[in-house]
């Protein structure tokens, strides 16, 4: 049953994860997120107790629901430098699809690097990091960077959760999730405000 | 009463009621002297020892539990938090005349508290977390509300959050490696996490392209506060790890891969810094090859090393708030630190223009000014170790010295002509004078600050020794 769980949880980082890469609404990047913490969660149960592994879930609801009411209010033009980025969805699809080839590769590796995580963690905590780092390698407004390093440091949560179980160390985790959700805020409602120097 | 508690918990509590709409000026004051009043109850209070006041006798213990964790300042720190919290109230005082007390102080009384935080907690890997809330921290000090984020700040962000799941999970490998020493793939996997995370962490080249670009788009005091602190705390904190894995200590690699990181560092900087066209830009050049020296004494030895490290400490802090807040008083006048707009600032601000010019000297390791002892001894350890070393750390102090000169001509040279004037406030003149000085009295009379360098290393418990 558990793994079971653990396969449903990859599942849905999968898709949760490619979505917010191809996704250009940011309600649904947001939805996106709100569902990969469900699957963040599942995997966490795996090693954490109930209380703690929850406290990620609500963690990362606050940090979607903090960006969402700050996005709500404010219109965004998008950054002409990004313009000169890779946009397309089928560019974002292809290297998505490069990431999961190289993540197919190194899950197992990752597995006896770190003994008891099982496979459907390790790929799960990989497919995130990456997505992350593509996310943030293909934009530089404030919202999509907040989601990508929100993307990495879920993805680092899983991995970190199967060797370390202090609660300070989750509480920090949680507070620095939350951290990253606010200073995205933050930019939003700066880049709407302000002028560039 | 535990030292965690007071030199962490009051200037929390200093900047809670700092968030208060005070006068800038209040602010700058009040957060200068909770500062300095710390540093000032670190020299004369003793840790771990009974005090008897009157009838009252006390103790102050050196260690706070959380959440089942330590945060430990022990009696061997008293002179880090001297040196720290010294600075920082006196980084502080000098806000408002930077013209930036209000956004500056409270922040930054948070950001130093957390970054002793990370020096003193238990196991000392969380530290990782505490300077990453830090970096957060640092976001709205960077980018005002009412001006949009570009793209250095955004970097800056993502290059300093990036540090930390590599040197957490790092951590967790060396202590595998610490269980089982034998295994070279689990000490090469840690080792190889490890700096990734620290150069994400110390702006290693290459990278450290944001730090350009923040300079750029910051008000300079911040970026230079930010850029003293930081990189300290991250040194200091992998300098931890040195002392804590005696097998990473011994490492034969270790040595060779600083002494390249920091030569590329200090070369890349100072060939940069000599082709530029913004001061602010130079700035952020001169603090990458700060941190190119400190690898560079890193890779000397750990007994060597370490000393040559604390001794550029000193000199950094001074240099760089010098440094930076000449640049404030240029920039809140002209809007613009591009050397087309601050042509023939020096007969308007000659104050703010010598700071600048003797603080970029002093980093180029000029003589007579604070940062040459330090550079002469590195420079010296250098090349009793390799003359290519030797060759390629002066090439980069000649880009430094060489960016310093065309800083000195863009702000000498006018097509108009203008009488000599002091455009600066008496605050500014007091202050800016106040660093000059400073410099020039380190560069004389280097010993001045040797009885608090020759505690520095009793932190650590197997460096420096």
């Amino acid at each position: 049953m558990t793994t079971l769980l653990a396969w449903f949880a990859l599942a849905l980082l999968i898709i949760t994860s490619t979505g917010i890469l191809l996704s250009r609404d940011w309600r649904w990047s947001l939805a996106f997120l709100g569902m990969l913490y469900v699957g963040v969660f599942l995997l966490v149960r795996l090693y954490w107790p109930l209380g703690m592994s929850a406290a990620k879930l609500v963690t990362g609801w606050m940090a979607g629901a903090v960006l969402g009411m700050t996005r709500l209010g404010i219109s965004v033009n998008p950054d002409p430098a990004d313009e000169r980025l890779p946009q397309g969805r089928p560019f974002r699809l292809l290297t998505a699809a490069l990431a999961g080839i190289i993540i197919s590769a190194a899950a197992p590796g990752l597995t006896e690097i770190i003994p008891g995580i099982g496979l459907p963690a390790s790929a799960a905590s990989l497919t995130l990091i990456s997505m992350g780092l593509l996310n943030l390698g293909i934009t530089s407004q404030p919202l999509p960077v907040s989601l990508g390093l929100l993307m990495i440091l879920a993805g680092f949560e899983i991995l970190y959760a199967a060797v370390e179980g202090s609660v300070l160390v989750a509480g920090l985790l949680a507070a620095v999730s939350l951290g990253l959700a606010l200073t995205g805020a933050y930019l939003l409602t700066a880049t709407e405000s302000g002028q560039p120097e | 009463m535990s030292a965690p508690l007071i030199w962490v918990g009051v200037p929390l509590l200093a900047a809670a009621i700092l968030s208060a709409p005070w006068r800038p000026r209040t602010t700058a004051v009040i957060g200068g002297l909770c500062a300095l009043s710390l540093a000032i109850l670190a020299f004369l209070t003793p840790i771990n020892e009974a005090l008897r006041i009157g009838e009252t006798s006390f103790k102050i213990e050196p260690v706070f539990r959380f959440l089942g964790r330590q945060l430990v300042l022990k009696p061997e720190s008293k002179s880090l938090l001297v040196f720290i919290y010294g600075l920082a109230g006196l980084w502080f005082l000098g806000s408002d005349t930077a013209g930036i007390a209000r956004r500056m102080v409270p922040l930054s009384l948070v950001i130093t508290a957390l970054l002793v935080a990370a020096l003193a907690v238990q196991p000392f890997l969380y530290a990782a977390l505490l300077i990453e809330m830090a970096i957060l921290l640092a976001v709205p000090m960077l980018t005002p509300a009412r001006q949009a984020p570009a793209r250095g700040v955004i970097r800056f962000v993502i290059y300093q959050t990036l540090a930390m799941p590599f040197i957490l999970f790092s951590g967790w490998l060396l202590s595998g490696v610490e269980a089982s020493p034998g295994d070279l793939i689990l000490a090469r996997q840690s080792t190889v996490l490890l700096g990734l995370g620290f150069a994400f962490l110390l702006a290693v080249f290459p990278l450290y392209t944001w730090m350009p670009m923040l300079a750029e788009e910051s008000q300079p005091y911040i970026f230079g506060f930010l850029q003293w602190i930081m990189p300290i705390t991250a040194l200091l904190f992998g300098m931890g790890f040195l002392d804590r894995y005696a097998w990473l200590r011994s490492s034969e690699q270790l040595p060779r891969i600083l002494h390249l990181a920091g030569l590329i560092m200090t070369v890349s900087a100072g060939l940069w810094a000599a082709f530029q066209h913004r001061l602010d830009r130079i700035l952020a050049y001169g603090v990458v090859a700060e941190t190119g020296c400190a690898l560079l004494s890193l890779s000397l030895g750990m007994t060597e090393g370490i000393q040559i490290i604390f001794r550029l400490l000193i000199p950094r802090a001074f240099g760089l708030a010098v440094w930076s807040l000449g640049l404030s008083v240029l920039k809140n006048d002209t809007g613009s630190l591009k050397f087309t707009s601050i042509q023939g600032a020096t007969r308007a601000y000659p104050f703010a223009v010598g700071a600048v010019i003797l603080a970029q000297f002093s980093m180029a390791g000029l003589p007579l000014l604070a940062g040459f002892p330090p550079r002469l001894v590195l420079w010296e350890a250098l090349a009793s170790n390799s003359i290519y070393g030797a060759f390629w750390f002066g090439i980069g102090l000649l880009g430094l010295f060489l960016g310093a000169i065309r800083s000195l001509a863009a702000l000498s040279n006018s097509t108009d002509f203008a009488f000599w004037q002091s455009k600066e406030t008496w605050r500014q003149r007091i202050l800016l004078g106040l660093g000059i000085a400073t410099l020039l009295l380190l560069g004389l009379f280097p010993q001045i600050v040797q009885p608090i360098l020759l505690t520095f290393p009793l932190v650590f418990e197997h460096l420096g020794g």
